[in-house]
């Protein structure tokens, strides 16, 4: 299988903290891989620096063969690689399809075109990619008065819209409740599937990741401790401590210190 | 070395007043997060009362007693102010609150015109230390030594109070997160008003404790309020210490520019400004402000939509009026709708800045000035036709924008604004002081249009077509994706970023294309008065544009139009009248309160309740 995304040695430390620590892993094509561990594992850190946010200390992450280290999030997203954020973060002047016009507009390079109205542009488009994420309903409404959920399909959507082979999701059923984090996935599933989009994402829900993900990813304190299919993860006696052992991982600790 | 010993310690004497009251404005304007423009105005009212005061109360201890109760009595008149005008509005839009404050400026500004009369005070000198002291052979007033030795006090007291107390620990967590320690159970509301107490009676005892060296006049709310602002942003917004160097640093600059370069007075604080803030970006001992993703504070801005039919047909008939008038106008009437039109064209290309992409600039006057004396420069000096000066006045307007937008880009919020501030002086003050180019203060004059346009009525078709042409160019602007980009970026500059938006570049293209327009209503402006002075340059020039727009309603395109119209015209009719100010600025007072979302937005509010417009599902 091809391997569209390469993360080697990837490091951040701050200020001597080290948050991430020589991480290593793959994501194939098609695939959708999870990234799990407790708070603070270093699971958003790993994210931001994937996206061009946070500049890694040391390491490379090698997308489709290119070296991504050090480039802007616009210029990466440019590349072929798409995301949602943790906090929703859409246009809240705007409706909901002028959401995801914008992105078309910038992802067909028009941002600085003064002449035409912007809200008649790739309209017809726009409503594909709200049909697809079951927003059609509510193309025209304003955006600020979204409920959450409807929030994370218009991230969905806005994501989709540059046909990325990548998708980054950042906790992508966050705050919401139990069924529609099952219909938000099984939708994101479809969706990636027919299109062919490999998907890494972060996920505290075990129903949801059990559920969806092809392989796992485990981080505890900037480190990946394990590596496998769902069932390989579930049985892993080093997961199930760090996850189940509570107290105890702490009490290790300061006996091997 | 004597002479610089000397000169040391008067600007370190001058430094006690701008600490006192800079170290106010911070306060206030950390935990209420309110710009608060009356606190030049404190300030006078703190050299007016202690100089009353000062009358009646005898001796050394009269003059100390008398600071001490001027101070309070500055207190009590902010906790008013704080009261009646600003509660209020404290949730209508972020820097609203600033119109509020301007409004109460110009109601002081004419209640100490009634008081206490249009000459100035010679303020009495301290009993006791009336005298000079020789130090290295320098004379040196003893009353400086005494501020000298008298600052650091109020920097511990104060200190002590914001670090150690328990009211200092609320101030703190307030100045952090306001809605944590409301959720906490503290009163907000008496809070903010004891801050602003505080806040007051600082500016007023630093009004009061310079009266021996300076006296009180009308102008001294103005003139310091610029130099507040530098310092507390050269400080560091919020830090007490921060705002105690940079006024030291700011007031014995001063002092050795006054002897040693005297021109580079006007603009040396701007320009310490402007160094800093691009060295250390949140002053001096400033901390980066983390904003997080609150997104906008208030009810978020509604989609635009370009006009529909009814809206159209409704301007062109308002457009056809207006092209009638001088039909059954006056050439007064015509003259006076000339201003308005090219103060509205102004103001909207501020308000593309600071409405569509949440920039708030305080130095959009250089851009209107620019563009004023690009043309009356090429006119003046190398004789250029009119029409080539009034092509060239938006391209120059909009190159200076280019410059100073590359400049600034790289600040947010309060600290871009102040970096605007500092670069709008600077061009002043090269204007002002570069007399032999530019006519310095008695401007250029002498510059008409063209024989075709010579008139009052052909002027005023030229203006029709160049203001409204503009004006309706900048509304098209928002709605194309440019503007979209614009608005985009200001929502939510992580998803942006993310989705290909260079969100710093969209920000720099839309200054540069607000200057150039800001530069076309300059040349209009230039053309119909045949005359340009620095005064367009001035702070006073930006804010008037500041302020129609948060009157007319900066979450409404056509907040500036109606605002800027609407200001003007009253303007027009109240300047006859001789307490002018007071009336508009209980007219401003009473517009903010009313009407906290502006005027156009709160009319748009009442039209959709009455059934007139349609509202759209979900909105209230």
């Amino acid at each position: 299988m091809n391997h569209i995304l390469e993360v080697r040695n990837l490091s951040k430390s701050f200020h001597g903290l080290r948050a991430v620590h020589e991480v290593n892993f793959d994501v194939s094509e098609g695939e959708l891989l999870a990234l799990i561990g407790p708070n603070g594992a270093g699971k958003s850190t790993c994210f931001n620096m994937l996206m061009g946010q946070l500049k890694p200390t040391a390491g490379e992450v090698y997308f489709q063969g290119e070296n991504l280290v050090g480039k802007y999030p616009r210029d990466i997203w440019r590349k072929g690689i798409g995301r949602t954020f943790q906090i929703t973060a859409t246009y809240s002047s705007m409706t909901v399809v002028e959401n995801v016009q914008m992105a078309l507009m910038s992802f067909h390079r028009r941002i600085y075109s003064m002449l035409p109205y912007a809200h008649k542009m790739y309209k017809k488009e726009a409503l594909t990619f709200l049909e697809m994420v079951g927003l059609a309903s509510q193309a025209e409404r304003h955006c600020a008065i979204l409920a959450y959920g409807d929030l994370k399909r218009l991230e969905l959507a806005i994501a989709l819209c540059h046909n990325p082979t990548l998708l980054l999701m950042d906790e992508p059923t966050a705050g919401m409740a139990p069924t529609e984090r099952e219909s938000v996935m099984q939708l994101t599933a479809d969706i990636v599937r027919e299109k062919n989009i490999s998907v890494l994402f972060t996920e505290h829900d075990m129903d949801v990741v059990f559920g969806h993900a092809h392989r796992i990813l485990v981080l505890n304190r900037g480190e990946l401790i394990a590596n496998g299919s769902v069932d390989d993860i579930r049985n892993n006696p080093v997961v199930q401590e760090v996850y189940l052992g509570g107290g105890n991982l702490f009490e290790s600790d300061k006996a091997a210190s | 070395m004597e002479l610089f010993f000397a000169q040391l310690l008067t600007g370190l004497a001058n430094a006690a007043t701008l600490f006192l009251v800079a170290s106010g404005l911070s306060l206030i304007f950390g935990v209420t997060r309110i710009v608060n423009f009356a606190h030049g105005s404190f300030y006078m009212l703190g050299a007016f009362i202690g100089y009353s005061l000062m009358q009646v109360l005898p001796g050394m201890f009269g003059f100390w007693l008398s600071v001490l109760l001027a101070g309070l009595a500055v207190g009590v008149i902010g906790v008013i102010v704080e009261i009646l005008v600003l509660r209020p509005v404290y949730k209508a839009p972020e820097l609203f609150q600033l119109v509020a404050t301007f409004g109460v400026i110009l109601v002081i500004q004419d209640v100490a015109l009634y008081l206490w009369g249009a000459d100035d005070v010679l303020g009495p000198r301290a009993p006791g230390l009336k005298g000079i002291v020789r130090i290295m052979g320098e004379p040196v007033p003893k009353y400086d030594l005494a501020l000298i030795a008298i600052t650091p006090f109020f920097l511990f007291g104060l200190w002590y109070l914001i670090s150690k107390t328990r009211i200092g620990i609320l101030v703190r967590a307030a100045t952090q997160d306001r809605e944590m320690v409301g959720a906490l159970g503290v009163n907000q509301a008496w809070l903010f008003t004891g801050v602003f107490f505080l806040g007051a009676t600082l500016a007023g005892l630093g009004g009061a404790i310079q009266l021996p060296k300076g006296g009180a006049d009308l102008l001294m709310d103005f003139n310091i309020l610029a130099a507040i602002f530098v310092v507390v942003v050269i400080g560091g917004m919020g830090s007490l210490p921060g705002a105690y160097v940079a006024a030291a640093l700011i007031s014995i600059l001063n002092v050795f520019g006054v002897t040693f370069l005297p021109q580079s007075t006007l603009v040396l604080m701007f320009v310490v400004m402007a160094v800093v803030l691009m060295i250390k970006p949140y002053g001096l001992f400033g901390r980066e402000e983390v904003a997080g993703e609150h997104g906008q504070v208030g009810e978020p801005e509604r989609p635009i939509k370009p006009a529909g039919l009814k809206v159209r047909l409704l301007v062109a008939a308002g457009l056809l009026l207006l092209a009638l008038l001088p039909v059954f106008g006056s050439d007064f009437s015509q003259v006076l709708t000339s201003d308005v039109i090219i103060f509205c064209l102004f103001a909207a290309s501020l308000h593309f800045i600071l409405g569509l992409g949440g920039l708030v600039s305080f130095g959009h006057a250089a851009f209107f000035g620019g563009g004023a004396y690009v043309a009356a420069l090429l006119v003046s000096h190398v004789d250029a036709p009119m029409e080539i000066a009034f092509l060239l006045a938006p391209i120059g307007a909009g190159f200076a924008a280019f410059i100073i937008g590359w400049l600034c880009m790289r600040l947010t919020g309060v600290y871009f604004a102040m970096l605007t501030l500092a670069f709008a002086q600077l061009i002043w003050s090269l204007v002002y002081q570069w007399g032999e180019f530019t006519g310095g203060d008695d401007g250029l004059v002498d510059i008409w249009p063209s024989a075709w346009l010579n008139g009052t009525t052909p002027y005023y078709y030229f203006t029709l077509v160049f203001g409204i042409g503009g004006i309706l160019l900048l509304r098209h602007a928002a709605h194309s994706p440019f503007g979209y980009a614009l608005r985009a970026s200001r929502d939510s500059s992580r998803q942006a970023e993310a989705t290909g938006i260079n969100t710093k570049r969209i920000q720099w293209a839309a200054f540069t294309f607000a200057g150039s327009l800001a530069g076309l209503s300059g040349a209009l402006f230039v053309f119909s008065k045949g005359s340009v002075f620095p005064t367009e340059l001035e702070i006073a020039r930006s804010f008037d544009a500041l302020i129609v727009i948060f009157l007319g309603g900066v979450k409404t395109l056509s907040g500036a139009v109606v605002g800027g119209a609407s200001l003007e015209y009253a303007k027009d009719f109240l300047t006859r009248f001789e307490y002018w100010r007071l009336t508009l600025g209980l007219i401003i007072i009473f517009v903010v309160i009313v009407a906290p979302e502006g005027i156009s937005g709160t009319l748009r509010k009442v039209a959709e309740r009455f059934g007139i417009i349609r509202q759209r599902e979900g909105e209230s």
